[in-house]
């Protein structure tokens, strides 16, 4: 166990390193002097000279990515040229929005997909799993946005059970700011349900199939113990790589649904950041995103071997 | 006294009949063994008796286990029934398994869905059953994976698990055909041994008569669903009375008419020291590299003429050897030369076309998108100049002829055949560039006996015809005993001994082969079945 | 019955979206590219079907010319994803275990944790926006699906005897490649491709919509939901046609991935049994 968790481990890192070789290539070598870029063509050139000298770009490019690197390993992001704050702290503000959020979301969809898939699986062919496969046939089709427009639609502007957008903040109370992201959760959670409920019930029905199965029916279980003890488990598998990969669609699909709903998250810091062409924000954003979704990835992988015996044996 | 009688049991799934009228009883500690080919309904037969049938199967009749009709009986009642009354045991120990549940947990299972013991009692039951199956708990501990047990030992666990609570009936259905024979052996004196401690009733399904025989109190022998002739196991070797299993019989242990030997000492094949390794994965991130030796310095010749066989139980490393000899792997040291040529990846294509190969799997040698003509003929690839127009037309038609079917079917598609028939198109499609050598590579193993028996009079006619020498490929002793001159018997990536075919088999040398040839199940010598 | 129906129902959904994306190169009830202020935001009517927008556009031609932005992006996006992705994966699984087979699957991962929309942003970043910045992200994102998929269903192809029949009759791995393994995943990767397609649709609308896509005055159903969206209070109609028109769209192409799979899962099934 312990030699596989290393071995996914150094996968990580290796990975770590070569995302953020690309980002660097392309945020800070492609459009050529990333000053000069950043304060657009009629900049004057003593100003561009300052800048070039504040973001340490008067050094080679290696020694350059040595420096952001070794900066953000310290928590040195950097400072925004256009705030002129530490972008650390700027993150930091804006990550207490987009993260729980993305959990937020993540936890109801997986309630909702795991029972309907689940449902869905048991009843084969049947009225109730035509239901639940019709649903989620439209739950895939729905645009998360656009859902989430029609919910400030319904229950902001008509029903007014919830405000159409904004954020009080955490410190206004837990529950107030929960309130306040629960339509955005729900707009997001809702078409990754149904993705996930489709893959709960096919690996099931996959594993309905399996002889095993029918050697837990042999021994005198009904279908639906055999389904919990036996099933459930083996079914995980596809489902977990799913759930992984949600993660990353909620975080990235979270920086659309903030702009729906107003909210001071990172998909407002990074629109804002591409307008100003504050490419050091923007930079450290799109290191995080990435950097969130191969931590993910990584702890998917640990999950597997808690799951499958088989994964813990080999390395 | 009976424990279990089938009466009239009739069933059919959609407009499918597949079980037609079928009656027959088992009485406690009595073995009955259900026979016959794919298709014959004696799987349908075993799960109709666990009531685990498809749900849009149609019973008809009854199934009285003891005095209760299982037919009868709501789905609660027959789980409160199932491994407590009658367990089972699969074909298949690699999937029967729990992939993600310990051994012990899946054997305690059946214990504790059915009794009121305490944790701790079941697992007390658990460690003594599967020691009881051959897994002493010393060695095998509960915690072990599946995946860390053989195929043997998981047929151990499944068995275990089908007995935890001594049930009165157990029905195995084809329990060591996809085990070894040695492994074979021992599972069957398990079953053996289990049935008259516990006086169970045993269902025993299996389609090798050679089994049957050695097993059974009585046998049932099946054919489309309907039962052809039951009765005592001597007394129906001894009488036959159906000619069908008769048929059965004869093709079971069928002895092919192979043509005189011409020996013509030519080596056309020549296998020296080969060497074949295979990286494993590191079991340590940093631990140096380590290797599986597959094919083990292994020499031996072919020549013009000969029909040898090459005998070993399940990764022992034949394929290994005959992906080497067909030039798909490399080998580290050692060298295979075919006709004065050496064999390897890189070889010169044109020098492989005096050999060719037929596989296993009737399905899965062929595109499924491709038409006959085109999968015969991929051969010509191999030739410089490869016959067009007429004459491709007419060298198809010609290996279509060879091995029986007709040129008519080169227009069609591959699913339009059965399993015997694709045999037929792979033998085809071998002979079609009239190579001088051919690899069996259990060629015949997936095939049911009757049709068995006609690709190995095939092969014979072939041998006769064509001048063929071929290297065939078996787990199969007696299959192997009749088709080829001499036999190589290969244990883990070595020949332990080689020698004329009728003089190894009737004076092995080497206790391996010995082994091999006690376990492998034999027919009874009986009058009107060999004659 | 189920089977057809599905094939028939998103076949027919799909054949709608196409035609008025043809159409439209033609013909369309009315010039969207001029304004009409005293028209706007007429809800649905006789004149104007779908209603009109703030500058009293026609919503109807404005869909129709959406539809040809969401097609061509998301054709484009699944061909990059194919063109790429398949030969790669093809490639990998031929040199299975080998330097390349690892290159190309590290490459995927890597490719994997970059989701379309931080793509987009990256080329926005430095390039400014657009619906060739869309089109590109879309397709990177598609390469290592086709990638692994490919691989995945020629890694079992490879197994088959009939693979190993091919290459004992001499011929090369590419040639095997093509002419036994790259036929037999075409329906593989005929569904994934319907699959990625509706993705890729609900990608674009969603880059269009936070400005990363299509920029005005090209018309595409992102785009007017991202207009639509101050006006969502008194003119809802504005926000509903456009996502209604996406719905459509991908449950079409989705209805009718199912329908294919169905169609032509079981003929690889009948073959094999």
């Amino acid at each position: 166990m312990l030699r596989y968790a290393l071995k996914r481990l150094l996968s990580l890192a290796i990975s770590l390193v070569v995302a953020s070789l690309v980002i660097f290539a392309v945020i800070e070598v492609a459009p050529g002097d990333p000053a000069s870029f950043m304060l657009g063509i009629n900049a004057q050139p003593d100003t561009v000279a300052a800048l070039r000298s504040e973001l340490g770009l008067d050094v080679s490019k290696a020694e350059r990515y040595l420096n952001w690197i070794g900066g953000m390993v310290r928590g040195d992001f950097g400072t925004s040229y256009t705030y002129r704050t530490p972008v650390g702290q700027m993150i930091a503000d804006r990550m207490w929005v987009s993260l729980p959020l993305a959990l937020y979301a993540l936890a109801l969809s997986t309630i909702i997909a795991f029972p309907a898939g689940i449902y869905a699986a048991a009843r084969r062919g049947k009225p109730g799993d035509m239901a639940v496969m019709g649903a989620t046939q439209l739950g895939v089709a729905v645009p998360n946005f656009w859902f989430a427009m029609m919910l400030v639609l319904v229950f902001a502007i008509n029903l007014r059970w919830f405000s159409a957008g904004g954020f009080p903040g955490w410190d206004e109370g837990f529950w107030l700011a929960l309130k306040s992201l629960t339509l955005p959760a729900i707009a997001l959670a809702l078409p990754q349900s149904a993705i996930l409920a489709r893959v709960m019930r096919s690996s099931l029905l996959d594993i309905l199939g399996e002889d095993f199965m029918r050697s837990a029916r042999a021994k005198g279980l009904s279908r639906r113990q055999a389904l919990w003890r036996h099933g459930l488990r083996n079914a995980l598998i596809p489902v977990l790589t799913i759930i992984g990969m949600q993660f990353a669609f909620l975080l990235a699909g979270g920086i659309i649904i903030e702009q729906v709903f107003f909210l001071p998250g990172l998909g407002r810091l990074i629109f804002q950041a591409i307008s100003a062409r504050d490419l050091i924000v923007v930079e450290s954003v799109v290191m995080l995103l990435v950097f969130a979704v191969i931590l993910v990835n990584f702890i998917v992988d640990l999950a597997y071997a808690a799951v499958d015996p088989r994964l813990r044996a080999r390395t | 006294m009976t424990l279990l009688r089938i009466e009239d049991l009739s069933l059919s799934i959609g407009p499918h009949k597949i079980l037609k009228n079928v009656s027959f009883s088992i009485a406690p500690g009595e073995i009955v063994a259900v026979t016959g080919e794919s298709g014959s309904g004696k799987s349908m037969t075993a799960l109709a008796t666990m009531q685990l049938l498809p749900e849009s199967a149609e019973t008809k009749g009854a199934i009285l286990l003891g005095d209760l009709d299982l037919l009868a009986q709501t789905e609660p009642q027959l789980c409160a029934m199932r491994g407590k009354d009658m367990g089972m045991v699969f074909q298949e120990p690699m999937t029967a398994l729990n992939p993600v549940k310990t051994i012990g947990d899946q054997v305690m299972e059946t214990i504790q869905i059915h009794t009121t013991m305490t944790r701790a009692q079941a697992e007390e039951q658990a460690r003594e059953m599967l020691t009881r199956v051959g897994l002493p708990t010393d060695r095998f501990p509960l915690s072990r994976y599946p995946h860390e047990l053989s195929g043997g030992q998981r047929q151990r666990v499944v068995i275990a698990m089908a007995i935890a609570l001594r049930p009165r009936l157990l029905i195995a259905d084809e329990p060591t055909t996809a085990l070894d024979v040695t492994t074979q052996a021992q599972i069957l004196d398990l079953l053996k041994e289990l049935v008259v401690e516990f006086g169970m009733g045993l269902m025993m399904i299996t389609h090798d008569l050679a089994v049957v025989s050695e097993m059974a109190d009585r046998i049932v022998v099946m054919r489309h669903g309907e039962i052809v002739e039951q009765g005592k196991t001597r007394a129906l070797f001894e009488e036959m009375k159906h000619p069908y299993t008769r048929a059965l019989f004869e093709a079971s242990g069928h002895q092919v008419n192979l043509p005189e030997r011409a020996e013509v000492p030519e080596p056309i094949l020549e296998v020296r020291n080969a060497v074949r390794d295979y990286v494993l994965p590191r079991t340590q991130l940093f631990a140096p590299r380590q290797y599986h030796r597959a094919v083990n310095e292994i020499s031996f010749t072919i020549h013009h003429g000969e029909r040898v066989g090459l005998v070993g139980e399940s990764g022992c490393g034949k394929s290994t050897l005959t992906r080497a000899i067909l030039g798909l792997e490399p080998l580290q040291s050692g060298s295979i030369t075919a006709f004065g040529q050496e064999v390897g990846p890189g070889q010169n294509p044109a020098l492989r076309s005096g050999l060719q190969v037929v596989f296993q799997d009737p399905y899965g040698s062929f595109n499924p998108r491709h038409k006959v003509a085109r999968i015969i003929t991929e051969p010509f690839h191999l030739m410089p100049d490869p016959p067009t127009g007429e004459a491709r037309d007419r060298a198809i038609a010609e290996a279509l002829v060879a091995v029986g079917l007709q040129p008519s079917d080169a227009g069609k598609y591959i699913h339009e055949f059965s399993g015997g028939q694709r045999q037929r198109i792979a033998i085809a499609r071998a002979l079609i560039i009239r190579p001088e050598l051919i690899i069996f590579d259990e060629a015949v193993s997936a095939l049911d006996v009757s049709i068995r028996a006609q690709i190995l009079d095939l092969i014979a006619d072939l041998s006769r015809s064509h001048n063929l020498s071929y290297l065939f490929i078996s787990h199969d002793l007696s299959v192997v005993r009749t088709v080829t001159d001499r036999v190589l018997v290969m244990k883990a990536g070595e020949i332990v001994e080689q020698g004329e075919t009728q003089e190894v088999f009737s004076n092995p040398q080497h206790s391996y082969t010995q082994t091999l040839i006690n376990a492998a199940p034999v027919l009874p010598i009986v009058g009107q079945g060999a004659a | 019955m189920i089977r057809s129906r599905n094939l028939f129902i998103g076949g027919l959904l799909c054949m709608i979206v196409l035609v008025a994306a043809f159409v439209s190169f033609f013909w369309t009830p009315y010039d969207i590219t001029t304004m009409d202020i005293p028209n706007k935001l007429k809800t649905p009517n006789a004149q104007n079907w779908f209603g009109t927008d703030h500058f009293g556009r026609d919503i109807f031609s404005m869909i129709m010319i959406g539809a040809r932005t969401s097609l061509a992006v998301a054709i484009v996006a699944v061909g990059i994803g194919m063109g790429v992705g398949v030969p790669l994966g093809l490639w990998a699984a031929a040199k299975k275990g080998g330097w390349a087979d690892e290159i190309i699957m590290r490459g995927n991962d890597l490719v994997f944790a970059f989701p379309s929309l931080v793509i987009a942003i990256l080329i926005t970043a430095i390039m400014g926006a657009g619906a060739i910045n869309a089109i590109i992200a879309i397709g990177i994102f598609n390469i290592p699906v086709f990638a692994r998929l490919t691989r995945s269903g020629a890694l079992s192809l490879w197994e088959r005897e009939f693979i190993l029949a091919a290459r004992v009759a001499g011929k090369s791995k590419i040639r095997i490649s093509f002419e036994h393994i790259l036929p037999n995943v075409a329906n593989l990767l005929i569904v994934q491709g319907t699959i990625q397609f509706s993705l890729g649709i609900l990608a674009e609308a969603g880059l269009s919509y936070v400005g990363l896509g299509a920029q005005p005055p090209t018309p595409s159903w992102g785009r007017m939901l991202a207009d639509a969206q101050t006006m969502v209070s008194f003119a809802p109609h504005l926000a509903l046609v456009p996502g209604l028109a996406i719905v459509f769209a991908v449950l079409g192409l989705n209805l009718m991935g199912d329908g294919l799979r169905d169609m032509l899962d079981p003929k690889i099934r009948v073959v094999r049994s």
